[in-house]
């Protein structure tokens, strides 16, 4: 079998061991709930369509995923369980791939149990289903990406919560680098229009509102691949040179 | 096979292991032995391949650490210091995890399963989350995880560590019946278990390799080696008897329970003559031994005169 299939079995199995997945779906689906219905008006707005509930995933996941990504590589590294995971027959980037791949799946998990405000969308009017599985698509595009940027800042500490705070930091910047907050300071600094795109173009915000406006585009699936791609690669390079202490 | 070419590594400016040089060929058991911070277990990361040498090299039956690192750790078992696992899992659910990664399957993966089991008796806590078990029970799945793939090289980082001493007589006796194909290197600073288990020792300290020998040839450094220790009535009476023998160097009196050690010269044997000696006088002993050396005091003693040379 492979390595990588092997490591992600344990590791998807461990989250369901303890309390930890079932606190963590439990609180994603009340929130998620609560803020499509109370703050996001889905009844209000008299709109079949997702929007409130989805429009919401970027500010979830900002807690929700750090809390995730916190124990992959700062709990093996706490326990010292890192050791005999690394003296095993696998390489490095089998374990970086395979721990992912676990925490993106129970991610997934999570976001599929979502499903009954899919259908009372369905039930109550006639909603575009394309736009909500693209929505899907990135929303799970996007938690992705988040995890690959916890992956890489767990790895850095043994502290799970050093490791939980620099990651919703880490996240907040990156999603809010196409949000005036961010660009109007740029602005401010006379930077060339060419280099304010590029910050802009690298919020997660601004790619997760275009796939979710039901545009797949290939660009947008690109940029997060090779974010996740990004991450995921400085995790090994990251625990390289951070294992021995 | 295991082989050290210079190994080294420094974490910035702190050498931890500094140029070490030595070959494990099968069926040799090496005990490692050094005070707290003296290189063993970062020795013994390099070898599993956790840690990358700063300097030098390192192969396991003629894989390097390094450059063949995955058909170097196929061919090694390890137990990490401290015999860390995933608390949460069961035993068996981490056994059988570690023998999918080692690549075991069918009757293979039964057989070294069951086997493993057997050795370490674990078959009561199969069901039971590691978390819960005590520690002699941790360290012995650690061991079990080590040796579930038949390998050829078997490095443990402090094995008996936190056993109470039945627990350690099974884990010396399992190392001991495995020592015949494999070849081992286990790190410890309990030196009775040097004795019990190993076939040569090497003593490292500052990350140095201080002495590479048989124990027992170790053990002939010390001042003790040859010497006869025994009680009797009149410890200062018997003195004078024993400093008179002419092999006798010294004679000393422990202070606390009166026990008299003659100490040799050099490279004499003085046992026939001080049962002579106490003979002639008439001098009644409660017992006495021919002591075969203190491998402590021979520890101490190289390491401590490496730490003054520093």
């Amino acid at each position: 079998m492979n390595p990588i299939r092997i490591l992600f079995r344990r590791e998807l199995a461990s989250y369901f061991a303890t309390p930890v997945a079932y606190v963590f779906i439990v609180i994603f689906l009340l929130l998620s709930g609560a803020f499509t219905f109370y703050m996001g008006g889905f009844y209000e707005r008299g709109q079949a369509d997702l929007q409130p509930f989805f429009g919401f995933h970027p500010w979830l996941y900002l807690f929700l995923i750090p809390a995730v990504a916190m124990r992959l590589w700062a709990e093996e590294r706490k326990s010292g369980s890192i050791e005999l995971l690394l003296t095993l027959p696998v390489t490095m980037g089998q374990a970086v791939l395979g721990k992912f791949l676990a925490a993106w799946a129970f991610v997934g998990i999570a976001l599929a149990l979502t499903f009954p405000i899919w259908i009372s969308v369905n039930y109550l009017g006639e909603p575009d289903n394309g736009v909500i599985l693209a929505s899907y698509l990135g929303s799970l595009l996007m938690a992705g990406a988040f995890l690959a940027v916890g992956s890489c800042l767990s790895a850095m500490t043994r502290n799970q919560v050093i490791a939980f705070i620099l990651t919703v930091v880490a996240c907040f910047l990156l999603l809010l680098s196409g949000f005036p907050l961010v660009l109007d300071f740029f602005r401010g600094l006379n930077l060339p229009q060419g280099v304010i795109d590029a910050i802009s173009g690298l919020s997660f915000l601004t790619h997760f509102n275009a796939i979710s406006k039901g545009v797949l585009d290939l660009r947008d699936l690109f940029y997060f691949a090779l974010m996740i791609g990004f991450w995921l690669y400085a995790t090994t390079i990251v625990i390289d040179l951070k294992k021995a202490d | 096979m295991i082989e050290t070419r210079d190994l080294s590594k420094r974490y910035g400016d702190l050498v931890a292991v500094d140029g070490i040089r030595f070959s494990v060929q099968p069926g040799q058991v090496l005990g490692f032995l050094g005070p707290n911070g003296a290189g063993k277990s970062t020795t013994m990361k390099m070898l599993a391949g956790f840690l990358t040498p700063s300097a030098g090299s390192a192969s396991i039956c003629g894989y390097d650490v390094v450059e063949s690192a995955l058909a170097a750790k196929r061919l090694v078992g390890y137990l990490p210091e401290g015999a860390p696992s995933y608390g949460e899992m069961s035993v068996r659910g981490f056994l059988e995890f570690v023998a999918d990664v080692r690549g075991l399957s069918g009757d293979a993966r039964r057989r070294q399963l069951d086997d493993a089991i057997g050795r370490l008796s674990l078959q009561g806590v199969m069901h039971q989350s590691i978390d819960t078990l005590s520690k002699g029970f941790k360290r012995r799945v650690g061991l079990a995880q080590a040796i579930l793939h038949d390998p050829k090289v078997l490095i443990l980082d402090e094995p008996t560590d936190g056993l109470d001493p039945n627990q350690k007589h099974e884990v010396r006796a399992l190392i001991q019946a495995m020592a015949k194909d494999k070849t081992i290197i286990v790190s410890t600073h309990i030196l009775e278990e040097v004795h019990a288990v190993c076939n040569r020792a090497i003593i490292i300290a500052r990350g140095k390799v201080l002495a590479d020998d048989t124990p027992s040839a170790l053990e002939a450094r010390s001042r003790f080696h040859q010497a006869v220790s025994l009680t009797a009535e009149n410890a200062a009476a018997v003195r004078d008897v024993l400093v008179r023998i002419g092999d006798v160097a010294a004679v000393e009196i422990d202070a606390q329970d009166q026990r008299l050690t003659a100490f040799p010269r050099k490279g004499k044997a003085i046992f026939a003559s001080v049962v002579e000696a106490l003979r002639a006088n008439a001098i009644q002993v409660r017992e006495i031994a021919l002591e075969q050396g203190r491998l402590d005091e021979v520890f101490r003693q190289i390491t401590t005169s490496a730490q003054e040379a520093a």
